[in-house]
């Protein structure tokens, strides 16, 4: 039954890509939940991060190898690195622009994207850079269908990230500080939460799962570019939105919701592979138009 | 320190501002630079007045979002959109079907009005950021339906749009699509001086300023921001058109985000709402990477930290509205 098995195949691919939107989609929900910025610029630091794990893996392939281990290394190196440059950027370009119109930190925020953009465009003039990892074709093979080891690891380790996540949120002081932060800023500085500390911490890991999401990409797709930030920051925008944007368990779902879609969506003869990104954003304005609070976002009444 | 120097820059630069604040100083002002650009095509190479050109169609570009992001306060992610439905409206008629270019204007500009109640008609009830990301993915889809449409010539775009001809006279020198381009930017900053104090453009005021408010004095606010979408969208269209004719070929990767994201930077850079600021915003966009253009691969990472700088210190643009 080629049917059957193109749909296990569609599902596949859909995890893989919903846990990289997923990871993507955390960082935006979190940002957005404590200072209620659309940080633009995520998609880019996602970039960043697969650029610094490629970094560190060409550094310690000659010591610990290009396999598993070595990569290990690369994402948890990543992470920390490039979870501090978005402190970094959250102290430097946003924190001063905290009580300016909202349109200038958007703007900021744009401006630190084609910023971060071009610094790597500059490094690498443009190419693709290959990511070679030692990670071999294994796999599984049920019937016609093949799983990758790379595909289950990806997935195993975005959901352990996301559990991670989940805990930390619900359960630890910072946690519990950063939810209280997301409902009313200026009432938790008041019953003595260090609001300014919350925040860093929050730029710390939404970079930080952007960083992993990157540096796992770029050994599951084998390249790397200075402009692989963009759609993807889009897409992860995309799904943060459909789970309802400042919840932690909706952009998770909505960045599964999302992979599975598009990876459907490319099966169906009509809408096709070059179709596929307008199969996306139309999703998105439906979602927003009908249930424009996401699948479980809370409404909330706003004002400019 | 960043603090000290804002202050200081702040303190300098509303000086300088405040003596062109009175309404006939700034008209003669204009006067004044409509007179020394239109001069300008008689020393300027072509090189130089080829940038010029561009730098007035950001003019029309920016002054037809500021009516959109600056008077109604609604922000707008994909104005590009309009800008393609232009160009592309035109290249279509003109090359798949042999139209006359003048005949090919009014369904372009009825198009960009069909688009501005397309994407405005079901967005108005949203949030500014839903609003914002809305934009975006319409600004998306109307670029990768130009890549993959039979009509608008996939990927590789549409060429051979015929120069237009005005009473026997061909328009296809740089220096004659100079002068159509600063005829556009007068004509755009014309009309939005009228619309900013007509009674539309009091209701956008009161619209970005309290929506609820507005409403309850009476205020239809779906027509009003409609209404928005729609003039910016025409706006948008118009420099579109002319870009087309201009270029002689379009192709989708003119209309990408990034074009959507440098009419924005234009308004917010110059200072949302405010004519002149806008202008000037848009002249810093196209001529600041020309005037770094020296420093090769690196100027548009120095652009980019300069306009950083712009908003940290002055985060209401460089020629804000005076508050009141």
């Amino acid at each position: 039954m080629p049917a059957f098995e193109t749909f296990l195949q569609s599902i596949v691919n859909g995890l893989v890509l919903g846990s990289f939107y997923a990871l993507i989609a955390l960082g935006y929900t979190m940002i957005f939940g404590v200072i209620k910025l659309l940080n633009f610029a995520h998609g880019d630091v996602y970039m960043i991060g697969a650029f610094v794990g490629f970094g560190v893996l060409s550094l310690i392939s000659g010591v610990v190898g290009a396999g598993w281990f070595g990569l290990a290394i690369a994402i948890l190196v990543s992470m920390v690195a490039v979870g501090c440059l978005g402190v970094i950027i959250q102290r430097v370009a946003y924190q001063p622009m905290l009580s300016a119109p909202r349109l200038s930190i958007l703007i900021t925020a744009l401006a630190v994207s084609l910023v971060l953009q071009n610094s790597a465009l500059s490094l690498t003039d443009g190419k693709y850079t290959a990511f070679r990892t030692d990670l071999g074709f294994g796999g599984f093979e049920l019937g016609r269908l093949f799983i990758s080891h790379q595909a289950i690891v990806l997935v195993a380790i975005a959901a352990l990230l996301m559990i991670a996540l989940e805990f930390f949120v619900s359960r630890t002081m910072y946690g519990r500080a950063m939810r209280a932060v997301s409902i009313d800023k200026d009432m938790c500085r008041l019953m003595g939460i260090n609001v300014t500390r919350v925040v860093a911490i929050t730029f710390l890991i939404g970079s930080g799962l952007a960083a992993a999401a990157g540096t796992m990409a770029g050994a599951y797709y084998g390249s790397i570019w200075y402009f692989m930030g963009f759609l993807i920051g889009l897409k992860a925008f995309t799904a943060a939105v459909i789970g309802g944007i400042g919840s932690i368990t909706g952009a998770m779902l909505g960045g599964l919701i999302l992979g599975l879609l598009e990876s459907f969506g490319t099966q169906i003869s009509w809408i096709g592979s070059e179709w596929k990104d307008v199969f996306t954003f139309a999703i998105l304005i439906l979602v927003l138009v009908f249930k424009p609070t996401g699948l479980l976002g809370k409404s909330e009444v706003e004002r400019m | 320190m960043i603090s000290t120097a804002k202050l200081a820059a702040a303190g300098v630069v509303d000086r300088l501002y405040a003596t062109f604040d009175s309404p006939r100083r700034q008209m003669w002002l204009m006067v004044a630079i409509v007179v020394v650009m239109a001069l300008l095509p008689l020393v300027m190479g072509r090189y130089t007045t080829t940038i010029m050109t561009n730098a007035l169609l950001y003019v029309v570009l920016a002054l037809g979002l500021n009516i959109v992001v600056g008077y109604a306060g609604l922000l707008d992610l994909g104005y590009a959109a309009f800008f393609a439905v232009g160009a592309y409206s035109v290249g279509i008629l003109t090359v798949q079907f042999d139209w006359n270019f003048w005949l090919a204007i009014p369904p372009a500009l009825l198009a960009a009005c069909m688009a501005g109640v397309i994407i405005g008609g079901p967005t108005l009830r949203l949030r500014s950021d839903y609003l914002a990301i809305v934009t975006l993915g319409f600004g998306e889809i109307v670029r990768f339906s130009a890549r993959n449409l039979e009509i608008t010539g996939r990927a590789s775009g549409l060429s051979n749009i015929p120069e237009p001809s005005f009473f026997g006279y061909v328009i296809d020198s740089y220096v004659d699509f100079y002068y159509v381009f600063l005829l556009l930017a007068v004509m755009a900053v014309v009309a939005s001086h009228r619309l900013y104090h007509s009674r539309l453009g009091r209701a956008w005021l009161y619209v970005r300023h309290d929506e609820d408010a507005a409403e309850a004095m009476g205020i239809n606010r779906v027509r009003v921001k409609l209404a928005a979408y729609v003039t910016g969208s025409v706006f948008g269209a118009i420099g579109g058109i002319f870009f087309s004719v201009n270029l002689g070929a379009i192709s989708p990767e003119s209309f990408s985000f990034e074009q959507s994201v440098l009419i924005l930077m234009a308004v917010i850079l110059g200072g949302m709402g405010k004519i002149p600021g806008v202008i000037l915003g848009a002249f810093i966009i196209i001529l600041g990477p020309e005037l770094l253009r020296e420093l090769g691969e690196l100027r548009l990472l120095l652009f980019a930290v300069i306009m950083l700088l712009i908003m940290l210190l002055r985060p209401s643009g460089i020629w804000p509205e005076r508050r009141n």
